[in-house]
């Protein structure tokens, strides 16, 4: 598969200097060409961090201490996002990847109108189409992610928590863009509304052909919904495999870990234990592997070295990689 | 110090009967005039019962009023109707000593542990209030050293004296919880009501929570109310699961039972909805698609009859204008759910789905 944003030893800080917090520590990932990736990690995993980081939306003192965001357009040469100049920036956000936030309640602007903030995106990217061609897109944009047009004049408190996810989603995709990442898009929404959301992402991921970064606590929701997975902690991707295999065969004991925090809906009751501890503090990150303390199979490596992400030496090993002393690898990613 | 945890499992501690909470709302100029009334009907006609080392869960999206009912059993919130009887008495408490003496027996834990403890005291000063308020202290400094460590040692928060003297700041979430279980604990309480006490943590300690919460329940005999959003938690950790839609209670039985063979067609679309693995992507059932389209009614003027009527694709005309009562469903005794569908004489004289709104009818059919 072609790949669209391959993203090379990736390093976000926060502060500068000695005091720096490291949030994001050499993150290699590659998303392809119409594929849902998850990343899924705790909070203070840096999954957030690392989507600003891509796109360039750190805020102060966030900074970018090092690595690549190649990005492939359509047609041309690829191109390193963290190069661009502020023009060049500008045009690339949203006409080329479209951020949603997490909170739709408060991403649009409660004063003005969703059909102008519909219409102030094509504005900015494309002055020069007409005023009723804008209105007309804003229309299609609308009955695209299931809301009557007739409600473009109303104001977002007029809308449901719901709908006004769905105008986010709407507005993320009316410049057409490659990539689409979404920052936990329905953790503020029931599991109902939640699951007509994604059913209706999927299906326009299918139809346009756009790419998804999909960021969430919630591994069983991305199991469900993406092709692969990375999993986060501290900074680091710890495992990566297509989502049935992160499903039914994880490596990683955080991984494993991870997927028995979930009770089960069908089968058999079963005592489950979640994993000891609590996430680490990023200003404190322990030595060697970061998970070592919570770790129920850490062994004698694991408190002094890091592990390095790479191809386990198992059957299927070609299609996925892990961090854990427990799966030494000879062949590392990127 | 628990001087009641000898008394019978299954004894009813807490019951709530015909529990109706109306918030009014504000009137308009116009409407001050006319003589409407208008209030958001929050929480109507709910019956439950806690009884001791029972975990009941109340399942239901948000403004489904689940929130309401655990404000009104705590006597947060002056009720428009109904009754809450402690232990067989009828209780109906405004504050001062009546509302103290009610809160040394149900306490309640919150959402948010970053909420719920005040940034500027420690641990120990939370605690200590929690036991000297409801007279638990004991009447020695060393008694109240005591009584500290073993309210830690209990939400296993060991050794105490490492986070006695913390700021809430110096804890994770998780501690945060702990912490607060632990004050509700202080109070020497015999039911506790926890309102959503993990969504606001971290997805792996959530599990340790919950079964600390269990835990307790079995050594401290306690009756717990388990209000949460996610009927898989509910499935995991309580006895007896109830459903709330719109104000109303739907569904009701065994957990077990309510989420392997619900009955009422919201518990249903409740656990279809609910994310599942085993339901990889790319096999998404055609079938699920635009079930159950639709939101929650609002509860200003809620729907006639069976307030989920207009979702709900097996409706019938009796829906539209009657409310359903508790039927039982009869595979596991218990088990009832507030549905026309199961009145044999509604069935047989209207067909279901007959009157559900066509596109979400012809899904079901086909």
């Amino acid at each position: 598969m072609e790949p669209v944003l391959e993203i090379r030893n990736l390093n976000v800080d926060y502060g500068l200097g000695d005091r720096a917090v490291h949030a994001v520590r050499d993150v290699n990932l590659t998303l392809h060409r119409g594929e849902v990736l998850g990343l899924a990690g705790e909070s203070g995993s840096g999954k957030s961090t690392l989507a600003y980081g891509l796109t360039r939306l750190l805020a102060p003192p966030g900074v970018i201490s090092g690595g690549e965001v190649i990005y492939h357009p359509e047609q041309g040469d690829p191109y390193d996002v963290l190069g661009l100049s502020d023009n060049a920036l500008r045009a690339f956000r949203w006409a080329e990847t479209a951020i949603v936030f997490q909170g739709a309640m408060n991403s649009l602007n409660p004063v003005h109108k969703i059909s102008t903030q519909l219409t102030d995106v094509l504005k900015a990217h494309d002055p020069k189409m007409s005023d009723h061609s804008r209105k007309a897109r804003a229309r299609e944009m609308l009955k695209l992610v299931g809301i009557s047009p007739d409600r473009m004049d109303a104001y977002p408190h007029q809308l449901s928590g719901g709908m006004r996810q769905r105008v986010m989603i709407g507005m993320a995709l009316i410049l057409q863009p490659q990539v689409v990442i979404m920052d936990e898009p329905t953790t503020a929404l029931d599991v109902v509304m939640q699951r007509q959301i994604l059913g209706q992402l999927i299906e326009l991921r299918e139809r346009l052909g756009f790419s998804v970064v999909f960021i969430t606590h919630d591994l069983s929701l991305l199991v469900e919904f993406s092709n692969r997975i990375a999993i986060m902690y501290g900074g680091r991707i710890v495992e990566e495999a297509p989502a049935a295999t992160i499903y039914r065969d994880a490596l990683h004991p955080y991984s494993r870990g991870l997927l028995s925090s979930f009770p089960a809906l069908r089968g058999a009751r079963r005592e489950l234990t979640g994993i000891p501890g609590s996430p680490p503090d990023l200003a404190g990150m322990p030595s060697g592997c970061s998970f070592h303390p919570r770790c129920p199979k850490a062994f004698e490596p694991c408190p002094t070295h890091i592990p390095v992400l790479g191809r386990p030496g198992t059957p299927d090993g070609a299609a996925r990689s892990v961090a854990c002393w427990l799966h030494p690898t000879e062949q590392p990613v990127g | 110090m628990t001087q009641d945890a000898t008394a019978p499992a299954g004894e009813v501690v807490l019951e709530a009967i015909g529990l109706t909470k109306h918030f009014p709302v504000r009137r308009g100029l116009r409407q001050l005039l006319s003589r409407e009334r208008t209030a958001v009907h929050a929480v109507d006609d709910v019956r439950l019962t806690l009884r001791r080392g029972h975990v009941v869960a109340l399942v239901g999206e948000s403004g489904s009023g689940k929130s309401t009912v655990a404000r009104l059993l705590a006597q947060l919130y002056p009720r428009t109707a109904g009754d809450i009887q402690l232990h067989g008495r009828s209780t109906k408490v405004k504050g001062g000593s009546s509302f103290r003496a009610y809160a040394a027996r149900v306490q309640m834990i919150f959402q948010d542990p970053f909420a719920s403890l005040n940034p500027v005291h420690t641990v120990r000063y939370h605690l200590t209030r929690a036991l000297k308020i409801h007279g638990n202290a004991g009447r020695t400094d060393d008694d109240l050293e005591n009584a500290l460590r073993d309210l830690l040692t209990r939400v296993s928060l060991t050794p105490p004296e490492r986070y006695l003297d913390k700021f809430p700041h110096e804890l994770s979430g998780g501690q945060r919880q702990r912490v607060a279980i632990a004050r509700a604990l202080g109070a020497d309480p015999e039911a506790l009501l926890a309102d959503e006490p993990v969504s606001m943590l971290d997805v792996s300690i959530r599990l340790g929570v919950l079964n600390l919460l269990r835990d307790l329940k079995e050594r401290l005999n306690l009756a717990i109310l388990y209000i949460t959003h996610d009927i898989a938690s509910a499935r995991y950790f309580a006895d007896e699961t109830l459903v709330m839609y719109a104000g109303r209670m739907v569904e009701g039985g065994d957990s077990e039972t309510v989420t392997q063979t619900p009955a009422h067609p919201y518990t249903r679309l409740l656990i279809d909805s609910a994310p599942d693995p085993d339901r990889l992507a790319g096999e998404v059932n055609p079938l699920d698609e635009d079930r159950g389209n639709g939101e929650p009614p609002s509860l200003i003027r809620p729907p006639s009859g069976c307030r989920f009527h207009p979702r709900c694709p097996m409706a019938m005309p009796r829906c539209v204008t009657d409310l359903p009562v508790r039927l039982e469903i009869g595979d596991v005794p218990g088990h009832w759910a507030a549905c026309w569908l199961y009145d044999e004489a509604t069935v047989a004289a209207e067909k279901p789905g007959s009157a559900a709104s066509a596109g979400v009818a012809e899904e079901v059919r086909s």
